[in-house]
């Protein structure tokens, strides 16, 4: 059993009530719409790339602390890396909130994502985690539609 | 009507629960969740079962297993017997006429969709209406959008900010192009009552039969459907502490003999050959297969249990624990109560400022106390409130104003994490 502090650290509260790059880019070069229709979750992500460089990223949307904390954790550490480097976060960070475990990429290192390890102790909440990390890689494929967690 | 019913039951100086004993009965709750002892708060969505009940389904499966209507043997006899038992206990439990106007199905939503494709289907023409409200459960509201598929329309009558329903708008909309109304008896995300018997008058006088789906109302008072005069009357049993995958279907005797079979099979037939297949009688016409036998049992044993303690007794227990419950989280600032109908059953839907319910709900299971957070199968309502979901705590005849105690300081747990 883990401690509930440890799903609600301080950094998720702080991220969830106040959300970075909480915005709209306008003429973003890519977007996606996430929804996870058990919770009622919404998040929309905007990328506006630079070659194949993240230049910019910010997502607006509704759900709970996880989900929040983790969207606006992800535009900060996902800006400036490349595509495929977004790609090998992703993995990294799904592994995380999964197993607890993540096979950390030396180039690539998880950093403040860390705080969502616990996440794998409470497996109704993973989906809230990774929701915006979906729709970033439909964002970032280029994808139209809406992704959905069911 | 809930509140008519403890009304009526208030002169009987009604002898309170015997909650101790009552919650001996139910030994799940006996144990720790996450190291606390549990408060099970969420009813609403499925109730506990009292060893009674448990017992019934050993005993069918360790004496008795057989299938029924089939065989000459000698189980098959017991088991038969039990099965039809149960559904004259049934029939007893919501003062039925005849238990052959008692289908068993596998809850309500598949009595809903029983009627709707078969009733709906044979009765309904394009441009005809079927008339909900907007508290309907998603099992109130998409059978009938699938109905409309055929051209039929939907049509929702509205309710206002305390969750009850806009009786004169609702008249407004019983236009001779309705065919069916559609209604809960009890607001599973807001707790309402509805005016049930109203409606009926009001539909009836009209010739507009109504359905009144039972799922919240059955567990928490006295259900009478010939006093009602509803015409389809439908209940899941995992909600009235019986198991899961059993419930019935009331329908009038008259109109479920005009009705064509659901499910074609066997048990369902009266004679079958290539050329013509004559179909059963009513009930056994629309239980095609061999249904859940056990669960049957086990539900008329959850029926005997409540009788035993009796609904009235229990409705009154709920809703002290409801006044109870309302005025200790009213006090608690930043808490928002969805759902503040003057008629309600025990439910209490709420929002906490600036946290979302998910959040809640997990701080909260960490405390033991188990409630539900979501949108609890009623999108347009929360839709209505202007909100993603609610959090709900939800009650049953042996629930304690201590657990709602807990509930409280679970709450301010919650509030303090995100202080």
């Amino acid at each position: 059993m883990s401690d509930l502090s440890d799903l609600y650290q301080e950094v998720v509260v702080d991220h969830s009530k106040r959300p970075r790059n909480f915005r709209k880019i306008e003429g973003a070069a890519r977007a996606a719409e996430g929804y996870n229709p058990l919770c009622g979750d919404r998040v929309a992500v905007y990328v506006k790339l630079d070659g194949d460089r993240v230049a910019d990223v910010s997502f607006q949307g509704s759900g709970c602390a996880i989900s929040t904390a983790s969207a606006s954790i992800m535009t900060e550490t996902v800006k400036g890396k490349t595509i495929k480097e977004a790609g090998v976060l992703f993995d990294s960070f799904h592994d995380l909130v999964t197993t607890g475990n993540a096979a950390s990429s030396r180039a690539t290192p998880l950093g403040k994502l860390e705080v969502f390890s616990n996440v794998s102790n409470y497996p109704a909440r993973v989906k809230c985690a990774t929701l915006v990390w979906h729709t970033l890689q439909s964002a970032l494929r280029g994808e139209q539609g809406a992704v959905s967690t069911e | 009507m809930g509140i008519e019913t403890i009304t009526r039951a208030e002169p009987r100086e009604l002898a309170a629960l015997d909650l101790p004993r009552v919650r001996d009965d139910f030994p799940i709750l006996f144990q720790k969740v996450h190291g606390k002892p549990l408060v099970y708060l969420d009813n609403a969505a499925t109730s506990q079962k009292p060893r009674a009940v448990l017992e019934a389904l050993q005993h069918f499966y360790t004496a008795d297993c057989s299938n029924i209507h089939r065989g000459v043997h000698l189980l098959s006899e017991r088991a038969t017997a039990a099965y039809e038992a149960a559904r004259e206990k049934v029939r007893e439990f919501i003062n039925a006429g005849e238990s052959r106007e008692i289908v068993f199905v596998r809850g309500t939503t598949e009595a809903i969709n029983l009627v709707a494709y078969t009733f709906g289907r044979q009765q309904l023409q394009p441009g005809d209406e079927i008339l909900i409200t907007a508290m309907e459960h998603h099992s109130n509201i998409v059978p009938w959008q699938i109905l409309c598929e055929t051209g039929a329309k939907l049509r929702v009558a509205p309710i206002n900010d305390a969750g009850e329903l806009l009786l004169d708008d609702f008249e407004k909309l019983l236009t001779g192009r309705v065919k069916l109304v559609c209604v809960a008896h009890v607001s599973n995300a807001l707790g309402t009552v509805n005016p049930v018997r109203q409606i009926i008058r009001m539909s009836h006088s009209r010739g507009i039969p109504v359905l009144v789906d039972g799922a919240q109302a059955a567990p928490h008072m006295k259900v009478d459907v010939r006093d009602l005069d509803c015409d389809f009357y439908a209940f899941s049993g995992h909600k009235v502490y019986g198991p899961t995958g059993i419930g019935a279907l009331y329908g009038k005797a008259a109109l479920l003999e005009a009705m064509p079979p659901f499910h074609g099979g066997g048990d369902m037939i009266r004679s079958v050959t290539f050329e013509k297949t004559l179909y059963n009688s009513i009930p056994y016409k629309f239980e095609g297969g061999t249904p859940h036998i056990a669960g049957a049992i086990g539900l008329g044993a959850a029926i005997d249990y409540v009788s035993r303690i009796g609904m009235d007794r229990i409705a009154a227990h709920e809703h002290d624990l409801l006044t109870y419950g309302t005025q200790v989280l009213a006090r608690i600032s930043g808490l928002r109560l969805i759902g503040t109908a003057r008629q309600k059953a025990g439910v209490i839907s709420f929002i906490l400022e600036g946290i979302h319910p998910h959040d809640a709900g997990t701080i909260l299971d960490q405390e033991g106390i188990a409630v539900r957070t979501g949108h609890h199968c009623a999108q347009p309502v929360m839709e209505r409130f202007s909100i993603p979901a609610t959090t709900r705590a939800s009650f049953a005849l042996y629930n304690t104003r201590e657990e709602i105690d807990a509930l409280a300081a679970g709450i301010e747990k919650v509030k303090g994490i995100f202080a």
